[in-house]
């Protein structure tokens, strides 16, 4: 049997299911395919944070076009998925780490944003919960955080309520393209588009090596771990200049904290938090909140992302394939970008064009030999 | 034989997996989580107690000092750890991860493991149930066993099976006379299964025995009764219960204790890789190994309740049949006779058991009943209101439903509450509660503290 | 409440729970002594739902965390109430 679509999405993380409900909504005929359940892999295991401090001046855009659908979240999906605007609040370990907080601010701002500078006596004032090791930090008020187990399947139920079809437990077993249409074949079902949406996260890249444009994707495994509910302390989102530990308090009190990878192997798939990566986030969060050592971890996990070379996602139309759009290897930090990027794909597929500048998202970029130092590469 | 050689748990099972390794020549590490062995049924209270075994363990005395016995004399001659938990396993590379009483953090290699890690109660969360003065049975009789307390002057136990009626006839022996002895189980389910249970004449007469008991001592008694709520207010003040003929009933009691026999405590077989099976029987998700406790994965033992429920009898059989696979699978030599009986042993009590379980079962539509506005999750104090709106958001299995719901995601992972939550799932779903799975484990299996100790 | 039966002739001892002494025995964990000394609870749940005193009695539930001084978090059905030990309710 052949069920014809206008779209078929692979992946059902934050970008596959945010595309499905944006296109469902225009109208577009939309199967999504998952190979396990929606928001099982990236979307639904990492940090959770919403934040547009510290990125890439190259995502800033598209990070600006999601946290404004992220404002809008209820009323999009009629849950929040328990985003909160608490403010990202990066730190700073030493000079060297402040003047870098200062120098993304002031690149920042030609984007609009507009995070403040906390100084060493402000940050011991008002956040007298920080080790000594803190010297100051960046806040962005807008930037918060949210429950990633909730995004993804929050964005598929209204997908689903727009007549678009979210099927789980399809793995894609075969792509087969005649010039014009593609047929994807899961879980025993043939599935015919002229418009096929890449956003299979780690996976991303076996599609995309399927067309002829192998890229340098590796699996990344986020190590997460979460304390016991304490009392509450820390409004913000927090993350360091450097990414070695971010963490950030729940309202019911468990501070959930990651830092260091994991351990997987995605062809089961399987993935495993790592105690050493567990440790060394343990201490670093310690360092950073001293009263985190009177707590205990009471669940650690991982899951799996795709990672690329630049930390920069793919995201944009095949150079090989006419109809195949790619949106994959958000390279750890693409939960808040998730919603945006949907919407990008959504206008890419039925207007011909986005607002948001992909030429940085380009899949070929790798093959080029130009690249040089990257002053904004992010550093998780 | 040169391999690294660990057994988890110094319970009966450990205890006889030990005993055949030592015996064989080897000096496996043994790692207990307590302070000594002995494992709860058989568990010894702390130094300066005087009660003989018979006082302590009555007709499991002789089996107790037996199995003391076999615990000292081999502390020295194996690497003995208390006070130590293994929180998590990397199968791949077979380390495990420990922590010592103290918090230092290490890790231990090993070639093959023995898990022997037991079991716990399994219980239905009711109205009441977070009170202080509510306990699991196995609770109430660790307080009278190893503290000599009792959790209250007039408590009541409710439950089903012989360590119900084993529990309320120590209580009322130490003077703790329970108020009521609630029996979910009606009689004519108990005598159904009869037959089965004459496969093991000493412990059915047993347990007719301890009925007798009770009912000669005077203990209120009720079967085919159903609990409705514990109430109190700061403490346990009554227990509201309706009887077979659905009349209400109030019994005025100051602490209640509350199991469905039990369930294995089997968070490391899940970090380990080893796959699970529904028991229908049982009514518990069971690890997958051949008869001789063999997982399917490579190195990986079970034994014990932890591996199934079997009881005490069991725990002992299928911990040296363990040790002596283990031993086979490295071209160790063992007693083939030695073996086969134990086979034929084990496979008996097997068929013991079923007729047990079939006789007092786990009465799941309690819990499938239960109140929207029961804390069904004590750890994180989610309701199965919140379950069940969890299921109506498209949580087709529990792990989805605990990822939209928090149930089963506080200290305890799901321990206490993961048997009734998947309950409540499946009747919110209406399915059967195998189609709901069961929660996966995470590292840590307990809380570690997030400040490591230098060791 | 939890109430002393059998084998209660052992030596008696002072710790502190909450900055207040009480007496418990040699032998006692932490759960028996705080319970048994009329203490009603060893720890409150976060979410507002009042005292909670212990559950399974064996180290499976995590019901019973109490912070000891100098020694950390240590579940009090499992811990061996010590003279002299101080003890913090959360």
């Amino acid at each position: 049997m052949i069920c014809d679509a206008d779209v078929v999405i692979i992946g059902g993380g934050g970008a596959g299911c945010s595309a499905a409900l944006h296109l469902a909504q225009r109208g577009a005929d939309v199967v999504l395919l998952e190979r396990g359940l929606i928001g099982g892999q990236a979307t639904g295991v990492n940090h959770g944070g919403v934040r547009q401090q510290g990125r890439h001046p190259a995502e800033l855009p598209l990070a600006i076009k999601s946290r404004a659908i992220w404002g809008r979240m209820r009323e999009l999906t009629g849950t929040d998925a328990e985003f909160d605007p608490c403010g990202h609040l990066k730190l700073a370990r030493s000079e060297v780490e402040e003047a870098e907080l200062l120098r993304w601010n002031q690149m920042a701002a030609q984007y609009g944003l507009r995070p403040r500078m906390i100084g060493r006596n402000a940050i011991r004032a008002d956040h007298p919960y920080f080790g000594a090791q803190v010297v100051a930090g960046s806040l962005l008020e807008e930037d918060g955080s949210a429950n990633p187990r909730l995004l993804a399947p929050a964005l598929a139920r209204t997908a689903r309520a727009a007549g678009a079809s979210l099927l789980e437990h399809h793995a894609v077993a075969d792509i087969a393209h005649d010039g014009a249409r593609f047929v994807i074949t899961a879980n025993g079902t043939s599935f015919r588009t002229p418009i096929l949406l890449n956003c299979a996260g780690f996976w991303g890249g076996e599609i995309a090596k399927r067309f002829g444009e192998p890229v340098p994707v590796e699996p990344l495994h986020p190590n997460m771990l979460v304390t016991e509910p304490l009392p509450f302390f820390c409004q913000h989102n927090v993350g360091v200049v450097g990414g070695d530990v971010y963490l950030r308090q729940i309202a019911r009190g468990n501070v959930i904290f990651g830092g260091g990878r994991g351990e997987g192997d995605a062809s089961v798939p399987v993935t495993r938090p790592r105690p050493d990566a567990a440790f060394a986030a343990m201490t670093r969060a310690i360092a950073l909140i001293p009263r985190l050592a009177e707590a205990m971890v009471i669940r650690s996990w991982t899951g799996i992302d795709g990672q690329m070379p630049d930390v920069l996602p793919v995201l944009g139309p095949s150079r090989t394939t006419k109809g195949l759009i790619h949106a994959f290897g958000f390279s750890g930090h693409g939960f808040m970008l998730g919603p945006g990027v949907g919407a990008v794909l959504a206008e890419l597929v039925l207007d011909g064009k986005t607002d948001v500048k992909l030429e940085a998202f380009d899949i070929a970029r790798f093959a080029r030999q130009d690249a040089g130092d990257d002053v904004w590469k992010t550093r998780l | 034989m040169s391999a690294s050689v660990v057994v988890v748990g110094g319970g009966p099972s450990g205890i006889r997996a030990v005993e055949q390794l030592v015996s064989a020549g080897l000096r496996p590490v043994w790692i207990e989580e307590s302070a000594d062995g002995g494992g709860r049924i058989t568990q010894r209270p702390p130094a300066g107690f005087k009660r003989d075994a018979r006082a302590l363990y009555g007709a499991d005395a002789g089996r107790a000092r037996r199995l003391h016995g076999t615990l000292d004399a081999l502390k020295s001659r194996c690497d003995w750890r208390p006070d130590t938990l293994v929180w998590n396993i990397r199968p791949r590379e077979r380390v495990l991860h420990l922590l010592q009483g103290g918090g230092q953090q290490s890790e231990l290699r090993y070639d093959a493991l023995i898990l022997c890690t037991g079991a716990m109660d399994r219980v239905v969360p009711m109205p009441g149930w977070t009170l202080p003065g509510v306990t699991t049975l196995g609770g109430a009789q660790v307080a009278l066993k190893s503290q000599g307390v009792a959790i209250g002057a007039k408590p009541v136990l409710m439950g089903t099976g012989p360590l119900l009626w084993l529990t309320a006839l120590q209580y009322a022996k130490a003077g703790a006379m329970p108020a009521l002895v609630l029996d979910t189980t009606d009689t004519l389910t108990k005598l159904r299964h009869l037959g089965g249970l004459l496969g093991n004449l000493p412990t059915m007469l047993r347990g007719i025995g301890l009925n007798l008991g009770l009912r000669l001592r005077g203990v209120p008694m009720v079967e085919d009764a159903t609990p409705i709520a514990i109430e109190g207010d700061g403490a346990v003040r009554s227990l509201r219960w309706r009887d077979g003929a659905w009349r209400e009933h109030v019994t005025p009691c100051d602490a209640v204790a509350m199991g469905w026999g039990l369930k294995p405590e089997a968070q490391l077989a899940d970090l380990a890789g080893v796959p699970f099976d529904f028991d229908a029987t049982q009514h518990n998700w069971i690890v997958r190994r051949d008869a001789a406790g063999r997982a399917p994965v490579a190195g990986v033992y079970l034994a014990g309740d932890g591996a199934g429920i079997g009881g005490v009898e069991v725990a002992e059989l299928s911990g040296t049949r363990a040790a002596l696979a283990l031993l086979a699978d490295h071209a160790l030599p063992v007693d083939a006779v030695m073996v086969r009986a134990l086979d034929m042993k084990l496979a008996a009590e097997a068929q013991f058991r079923q007729a047990l379980e079939q006789s007092f079962p786990y009465p799941a539509k309690l819990a499938r009943r239960m109140p929207d506005a029961t804390l069904l999750c004590r750890c994180e104090a989610i309701t199965a209101g919140e379950l069940r709106a969890a299921a109506a958001a498209e949580a087709p299995e529990i792990n989805r439903a605990k990822a939209f719901s928090r149930v089963g995601m506080g200290r305890c992972q799901g321990r206490v509450c993961g048997p009734p939550a998947a309950e409540v799932l499946a009747a919110a779903l209406g399915v059967e509660v195998q189609a709901v799975g069961r929660l996966r484990g995470q590292p840590p299996v307990k809380p570690i503290p997030v400040q490591q100790v230098p060791a | 409440m939890l109430t002393r039966l059998l084998d209660q002739d052992r030596v008696a001892i002072v710790l502190q729970v909450d900055g207040v002494g009480i007496e418990a025995k040699q032998g006692d964990t932490l759960l028996t002594a705080m319970l048994a000394a009329g203490l009603g609870y060893v720890r409150t749940s976060e979410f507002g739902d009042g005292g909670r005193a212990g559950f399974c009695w064996m180290g499976a539930c995590q019901e019973c965390w109490v912070v000891v001084t100098e020694q950390g978090l240590r579940r009090a059905c499992s811990t061996l109430a010590e003279a002299g030990m101080e003890v913090v309710r959360r």
